[in-house]
């Protein structure tokens, strides 16, 4: 029965498994992603192109793209430092520490955005000590990178923590014993190791924050041309009965994610073969 | 792939796929109403600030229902953003009846099919029991001095109104703006839009929906007035204690209908015309338009008009078939993609 290229492996359960994941696979991600398709076939392409590149929905794309690449960069920074102060050290209430990363998880995305303009409005605690000096972190481009911040951390101290853990400290030693700096043992021996969970981690943030709606209509201020992001202009669509229209603007916004996700991946197996 | 493998996955497919319908299937047993004895049930979908009005509305409606045909009456309610509710009626939600922000919602169930056509002739004043318009919530003592609507364009006026194409209800604050304008110009349109231009320009945040224009302009402090519902200007007031806010009334303003309808396939399919329609009528007698007013929607009953006039300053008001020529129109011409309300941002 068995063709000679496939070797069975150690655990039984393949059929089984490969069903279930076939079927989830299509009733959660594949379906509804071919009615997206189907809803939008109402359009020609003409029309198609034409409600996608709208100058107010070319805007928003800018701004979506834009604040999610930032706060996903941010992400990837702070969120190392995270991984690694929680890894490295000990210190009283670190489980409490630790526990807090998931929050953003959790916590309904509505309030989070209602809470985070509450503190950076220039009324806030926050806001009221940057108005003085011009700066307007709430309604601005700034206040939506702050709320896709805040909602992207867990997905980068989340992959990096596990590598970190992994990682001996006794090459780190090694190094320190032949004469590396720690700046230097830090780039070329740690580092390395890092930066593949370290991509996934900002891809993850980074998508994560381009569909992102709930808590950034709250901070954003929803300016058209200026803060108006696509899932709003989605939403604005919806809300006038345009599917095709909102359709449109979503699967244009699907294919840049999707490329600009692909870009990542390939960035990274290559940085994973380099490191090998 | 071995064969065997093969019907291990199609075996484990034709599992899971059971498993997910039986628990589709097993809600499917809803049993067709009638009979006195048995509670009926009927469900009223709503637009957001309605909530309070048809908790009392729904008490004394299930009393007036008892005791006129003796069956038992459970009315839920379901609220959300008026356009948001009238997708989800489309998209299967099996609303009885609909009272929602604005007629265009329902033209836009009416057009899916689930309600006939003709449903705003349906009942008395274009179906709609209860009215509202538009008003000024300004900071108490009106520090800015707001008295009409031309005040809001004046330097340094900080105006706070959701977003016209995300919200329903702000459609309507955005055509009351207009309809001033054009009236003040001798219906120049060139001179309107001029006007509805400058106004959006002091407007620094544009909400997504009424409540969370409020909340900027109640809990963030921003801003110098909100346009908003007579009715919700009414609450802020009374729920946000009175020392803080004030209510200006324009010279003019719209008069807000938001609407009502019987989903005609719904209550066929389930045999529960009779109750749907006498549902909707009672919003007309003298105890729902009390109650109406009461949760400050403006009565059309004119016996009640008069208990209640202290509360609704007689202003003038213009209504949106006359001034725009109806929902379709002013939907395609204000606010659809490249619309009107576009045009003053991209131009820019």
């Amino acid at each position: 029965m068995q063709t000679g290229a496939t070797k069975r492996g150690v655990l039984p359960g393949f059929g089984l498994t490969m069903g279930y994941s076939v079927l989830y696979l299509s009733l959660v991600v594949l379906i509804p992603l071919s009615a997206l398709l189907l809803n939008s076939t109402g359009l020609t392409w003409g029309k198609f192109w034409e409600v996608a590149t709208d100058p107010r929905v070319l805007a928003s794309y800018k701004v979506s793209l834009l604040t999610a690449a930032a706060a996903g960069l941010i992400d990837t920074v702070l969120g190392l430092l995270l991984a690694w102060v929680l890894v490295r050290y000990d210190f009283p209430g670190k489980k409490i520490f630790d526990a807090m990363i998931d929050l953003p998880f959790a916590l309904p995305t509505a309030v989070a955005g209602v809470s985070l303009t509450a503190i950076y409005s220039q009324n806030g605690w926050i806001g009221s000590l940057f108005e003085p000096l011009g700066i307007r972190l709430a309604f601005s481009p700034i206040g939506i990178t702050l709320a896709l911040m805040f909602i992207g951390i867990p997905f980068v101290v989340r992959t990096v923590q596990p590598v970190l853990q992994d990682l001996d400290a006794e090459v780190e030693e090694a190094a320190a014993t032949l004469g590396a700096s720690r700046l230097r043992t830090f780039r070329s021996v740690v580092l390395p190791e890092l930066l593949p969970p370290l991509l996934t981690g900002f891809a993850l943030a980074f998508s994560r924050g381009i569909g992102e709606y709930g808590s950034v209509v709250f901070i954003s201020g929803n300016m058209p041309m200026k803060t108006e992001i696509a899932p709003l202009l989605i939403m604005s669509k919806l809300e006038q009965f345009d599917y095709a229209g909102a359709t449109a603007v979503a699967l244009l916004l699907l294919l840049i994610s999707f490329v600009l996700m692909l870009l990542i991946n390939t960035l990274q197996r290559r940085v994973r073969k380099t490191v090998r | 792939m071995s064969k065997a493998k093969t019907k291990g996955i199609l075996l484990s497919l034709v599992l899971a796929m059971s498993v997910v319908l039986g628990a589709c299937g097993s809600d499917s047993g809803e049993k067709t109403s009638g009979g006195a004895g048995e509670t009926l049930e009927l469900l009223n979908v709503s637009y957001d600030p309605t909530r309070e009005l048809y908790e009392s509305y729904n008490k004394a409606f299930a009393a007036y229902w008892e005791k006129e045909k003796g069956q038992k009456v459970e009315i839920k309610q379901s609220h959300g953003g008026s356009g948001k509710q009238s997708r989800a009626v489309i998209d299967g939600l099996e609303a009885d009846v609909v009272t929602l922000a604005l007629g265009y919602d329902i033209d836009a169930i009416q057009k899916s099919g689930l309600i006939d056509e003709g449903w705003q002739q349906e009942y008395e004043k274009n179906s709609a029991p209860y009215t509202s318009t538009i008003v000024f919530l300004v900071r108490k003592g009106n520090p800015k001095g707001i008295q009409d609507w031309n005040d809001l364009i004046k330097e340094g006026v900080e105006v706070v109104t959701p977003n016209p194409q995300t919200s329903g209800g702000a459609r309507w604050n955005y055509l009351a703006a207009w309809g001033y304008a054009l009236h003040q110009n001798n219906n120049d349109e060139a001179k309107a839009q001029d006007f509805v231009k400058q106004l959006y320009e002091h407007v620094k945040v544009l909400d997504s929906g009424a409540r969370g224009s409020t909340t900027t302009f109640v809990e963030r402090g921003l801003g110098d007035v909100l346009l908003a519902w007579e009715n919700e200007a009414w609450l802020s007031v009374k729920e946000l204690g009175p020392d803080k806010f004030d209510i200006v009334y324009p010279s003019e303003s719209i008069l807000a209908e938001p609407p009502v309808a019987v989903v005609d396939k719904n209550v066929d399919k389930r045999g529960k015309r009779e109750v749907a329609e006498a549902y909707l009528k009672y919003l007309y007698s003298e105890e729902g338009q009390t109650i109406a007013a009461e949760n400050y929607y403006r009565p059309t009953l004119d016996s009640v008009k008069a208990k209640y006039a202290d509360q609704f300053p007689d202003i003038k008001l213009f209504t949106i078939d006359e001034v725009f020529g109806g929902w379709a129109q002013a939907q395609e011409k204000h606010f659809s993609d490249g619309g009107i309300f576009s045009q003053i941002y991209l131009a820019k």
